[in-house]
């Protein structure tokens, strides 16, 4: 039997427009894969000759996902160029706006789009709502808390809720899925409790919106961040607000505790084979650049909640450092010329499209020989990086992080797990549960920090600097983490005005095609070895592609202004499943 | 927390006779009429779904009188007079006749993120007994081909029929190619003209899709423009702002349901209801405003007293938009509440003309000396003539927009 090639397009429950190429042998196991993505908008070219202290605001909008992330990744690069640090408020609401990301986004990113990779609602109908009451204290059990929303009447509420719906005949945003297919393992009681706690998170995600809104002002995009420190002086002096603030997280570290832990277990050891075996496991490169000032130490001084370092091969025995100068980005396999690997102070962006190669049934393949993704192959010291909660769970480890590798120890212990797991795609799934539960409890301090110190007189929320005087000629760059990952600002500024604007981002690391040595980059990497039970539903593929969180927008903002025409772009196929 | 509902009642039952929403008893008593005939025409249709609303509401725990607490604030957003409360209430037991497509074309997802944040209705009961969401990138189960499947059984089994969301702009640069999506390697403008064509209204969320937004800012790389630069001979709606709010959309299907026609409009096709004042008209700090009391500087004693936030480049009094009555995440906060000026991210070009932290030069706005208000309504009128010139040479006035030129410093 030949070898099959697989285009799935459009890759659906991601931020932005993916396109994932996959060759898989006759057992149906995938021997190479490609990744790929479309769609611009040219941010850094309508960054360049703005007044610096507006930028972040315009830069935000690179997502509406990672929202706040950008905008503080943007304003701190700036700040790193002014050379002014912010106060003790500030730095905490920062923390506050940005950990309320990382709870919110995980929790959204687990049940809305990633649930239906492990859960198949129609089988969650035939279970028996008395058996899934056990089920879930079973699992709560095991994550060492009472199970969430446990009771016969919730499951048969849901059933026929849902069951109303799929009778119906029309089942919208569920329609024409996999439903069915042998690539799920859950039972049906075991679906029931995925698909109840799937509709819980709707209510609870609109919740944990609110966290970002009190010192943001909304979400998304919150408007609460200017250079030199943070505007929210009323919502901070007011305890009740702070009050508000911890009583939301309090829900959703509940929410964390009683369902998304237990899920994940659950999950994770109903798909248990492929997790020892390693399946999605990727590089094994990884890095972090860190995260969540805990002091108020200036620019990349002060110690943070996730260490920033790298991993590689998978030894936890050595951790590298991170230092922002080793990072290049490649354009052998990515629609631009030159080869050369540029930092981002210096980097450059020229179009050079070259289409796709043959077209058969109406379907356009990627070239892959050549160019094939507008996304550009980041590098770190020449060698390829996955960057995600993984990574930064594994870099703390590593790092021996007494908080992290607590957590971790913890959650490998009481599903008696070896840490091997962690290297695949339910690992990485677990590694965001995981960190979602951490950065819970690390907030209450944090609320509870800033209420003090606000209680004893400081109100300082801005720190005071002469433009004029310190936006001659300098750079700067802000490097933290995204909740999926890596994410740095480079910018260069001159006379007032921004001269060249960079971005590197999680998803232009993991989403990245191949590089100048034809090494794969993370999606393509954790996909080899994947083997799909129906070609026809690569349910598999779209489980490890999610695992990572894919935000598209993000890695595509770069292009060319200078008039050049890129060519005609012949095709962007949907094709789905086909073969050839 | 401020109570939204509370603060949409205070603001309709006020004397604000700044922008003349009122259209008189023969409007209204004629625009009742249609609803309620269009409500009996809606009742004998074969239900999509077989489901009682009031059902579903009362299983969430909210009872009858909540519910008619909900109706009468949302009949105030709407701007409609009272008398309209109960057909509201009953266009919100038969929203689940409201086929809906959405869209994702040279967008963030801020729009989609925005969505799921919606308390009224809440996401879970939009999503399962609301509406019949049929396509929708970000939320689908189905990918690749089944995706595009679903999309083209939709629009056959809905024609003419379902609302089309769009979020995002259209890049028309490089013959459409910066952006491309389906079997064929249809350009975002292609796609658009495609499924708009059997819509019966199109939306257009967000600024992106109204007015090119955060693409088209200078110098407009991909030459982004909006949904309503493309699609012709349609009814189109616009509901800015970056993100739009929820309360906006849901209010645009309530309406149309309500009516079977698209809301009142202004001449940006923004529906009054929520575009009709600015948010200077509603602002919490207005009397600071008044009284001449001014943020300076980011963190000093009158950003510590919630002072007014023109000096520090608030456009709120060039912006029109609801947030300040409203606000974002069920009341919870808004930009100015959080200390940070407006924007202005519901006007045309705001990232060219608005979207930075110094006063407007060009704004004129004498304060806090007297007649302050007679300028600044001037100012208001003046801006909205303008742009309404602008918006049709909108892609290339952004196109040509100087950043900042000639738009900073402060006025004395």
């Amino acid at each position: 039997m030949a070898k099959k090639h697989l285009v799935i397009d459009p890759i659906t429950r991601i931020e932005g427009h993916l396109r994932i190429e996959a060759i898989i042998d006759e057992n149906n196991v995938v021997t190479d894969a490609y990744s790929s993505s479309t769609m611009f908008r040219g941010i850094e070219e309508i960054l360049k000759g703005r007044d610096p202290r507006d930028c972040g605001l315009l830069a935000m909008r690179i997502c509406g996902v990672c929202t706040g992330t950008h905008y503080q990744r943007s304003i701190e690069a700036v700040e790193h160029a002014f050379n002014v640090t912010i106060p003790k408020n500030a730095r905490l609401v920062r923390n506050l706006i940005q950990g309320a990301l990382y709870v919110h986004d995980h929790i959204v990113h687990f049940y809305h789009l990633h649930a239906l990779d492990w859960v198949d609602i129609t089988e969650a109908l035939k279970a028996d709502p008395k058996k899934t009451v056990a089920e879930a204290q079973k699992w709560a059990k095991v994550a060492g808390d009472r199970p969430w929303n446990a009771s016969e009447d919730n499951y048969k509420a849901v059933q026929e809720r849902v069951e109303k719906y799929i009778k119906q005949g029309r089942l919208g945003i569920f329609g024409n899925a996999y439903w069915g297919s042998k690539g799920f393992k859950l039972t049906p009681e075991q679906n029931l409790i995925g698909l109840s706690h799937y509709l819980d998170a709707l209510e609870i995600q609109r919740e944990l919106g609110k966290m970002m809104a009190i010192f943001g002002g909304k979400n998304p995009h919150p408007q609460s961040f200017v250079v030199g420190g943070v505007t929210c002086v009323q919502d901070i002096k007011n305890p009740a607000r702070i009050a508000e603030f911890k009583q939301i997280l309090k829900a959703g570290r509940k929410f964390t505790k009683q369902a998304y832990l237990p899920d994940v277990y659950m999950a994770g050891t109903m798909y248990a084979d492929e997790a020892l075996e390693g399946i999605g496991g990727g590089l094994g490169n990884f890095m972090s650049y860190g995260d969540f000032n805990m002091d108020d130490l200036p620019f990349y001084e002060a110690s943070k909640l996730f260490p920033s370092g790298i991993v590689k091969n998978k030894d936890l025995s050595k951790v590298y450092e991170v230092n922002q100068e080793k990072i290049t980005e490649d354009v052998t396999h990515a629609w631009y010329e030159g080869s050369t690997n540029l930092h981002p102070y210096d980097g450059e962006t020229k179009p050079n499209f070259t289409g796709f190669g043959k077209k058969e049934d109406n379907i356009a393949y990627l070239d892959t020989e050549n160019k094939y993704s507008w996304i550009k192959s980041p590098l770190y010291d020449d060698e390829r990086m996955e960057v995600g909660p993984l990574a930064r769970m594994i870099v703390g480890v590593a790092k021996g992080d007494e908080r992290i590798s607590k957590y971790v120890t913890t959650f490998l212990k009481n599903g008696n797990l070896p840490t091997k797991v962690l290297f695949s795609t339910v690992g990485r799934t677990a590694a965001r549960a995981i960190e979602t539960e951490l950065m819970c409890d690390v907030m209450m301090e944090w609320c509870d920090e800033l209420a003090s110190n606000v209680a004893h007189g400081d109100l300082s929320t801005w720190t005071e600097f002469d433009f004029d005087s310190v936006s001659g000629d300098v750079q700067g760059y802000g490097m933290a983490e995204a909740p999926r990952g890596g994410l740095g600002h480079w910018v260069k500024i001159k006379d007032g005005k921004v001269a060249n604007y960079q971005a590197v981002v999680p998803s232009t690391w993991n989403a990245a095609p191949r590089d100048y040595k034809g090494r794969l980059g993370a999606y393509e990497a954790s996909l080899v070895g994947t083997k799909v039970a129906n070609p026809d539903q690569p349910l598999e593929i779209l489980r490890t592609v999610h695992s990572f969180d894919p935000c598209i927008a993000c890695a595509v903002h770069i292009i060319d202004t200078n008039g050049k025409e890129l060519g005609v772009y012949k095709v962007d196929p949907i094709g789905g499943t086909s073969r050839a | 927390m401020i109570d939204s509902t509370e603060m949409v009642k205070k603001v309709f039952t006020q004397k604000s006779g700044r922008v003349d929403t009122n259209r008189g008893d023969e409007y209204y008593n004629s625009l009742f009429e249609n609803a309620k005939n269009r409500l009996s025409t809606l009742r004998e249709q074969e239900p999509l779904k077989d489901i009682d609303m009031m059902d579903v509401i009362e299983s969430e725990g909210v009872n009858r009188r909540d519910f008619m607490k909900w109706v009468s604030a949302t009949t105030a957003t709407l701007m409609l007079p009272p008398m309209f409360a109960p057909l509201v209430a009953e266009a919100t037991e038969l929203m689940n006749r409201v086929p809906v497509i959405w869209l994702e074309l040279q967008d963030c997802a801020g729009n989609t993120e925005a969505l799921l944040r919606s308390s009224a209705p809440t996401v879970d009961d939009l999503l399962f007994d609301v509406l019949s969401l049929e396509f929708h990138h970000a939320l689908m189960a189905g990918a690749g081909h089944d995706a595009e499947h679903q999309l083209d059984e939709a629009m056959e089994h809905f024609k003419d029929n379902y609302l089309l969301f769009v979020e995002g702009s259209i890049p028309m640069g490089m013959n459409g190619n910066y952006g491309t999506i389906g079997p064929s390697g249809e350009t975002f403008h292609d796609h658009l003209q495609r499924i708009s064509k059997h819509a019966a209204a199109v939306v257009a969320v967000g600024t992106c899709a109204t007015f090119g937004g955060v693409p088209a800012a200078s110098p407009n790389p991909t030459g982004a423009v909006g949904v309503m630069d493309i699609v012709k001979g349609k009814p189109i709606i616009n509901i800015p702002a970056c993100p739009a709010n929820p309360a906006n959309m849901v209010g645009v299907v309530l309406h149309y349901i309500l009516t079977g026609q698209v809301p009142e409009l202004d001449s940006l096709l923004r529906p009054k209801f929520a575009f009709g004042y600015r948010i200077h008209d509603n602002c919490e700090r207005r009397a600071h405003f008044d009284a001449g009391e001014f943020v300076e500087e980011w963190g000093d004693v009158g950003a510590q007293n919630n002072w007014c936030l023109y000096k520090v480049g608030c456009k709120g009094p060039m912006t029109f938009n609801n947030c300040s009555i409203i606000r974002y995440n069920e009341g919870t906060n808004w930009p100015i509440g959080a200390g940070h000026g407006c924007i202005g991210c519901s006007e045309p070009d705001f990232w060219d003309k608005y979207a930075y932290q110094r006063p407007m030069a060009s704004a004129n706005i004498k304060a806090p000396t007297g007649g302050v208000e007679k300028t600044v309504d001037e100012f208001g009128l003046g801006l909205l003539t303008a742009t309404t010139v602008g918006i049709g040479v909108h892609a290339v006035a952004s196109a040509v927009a100087g950043k900042k030129s000639g738009e900073e410093g402060e006025d004395k």
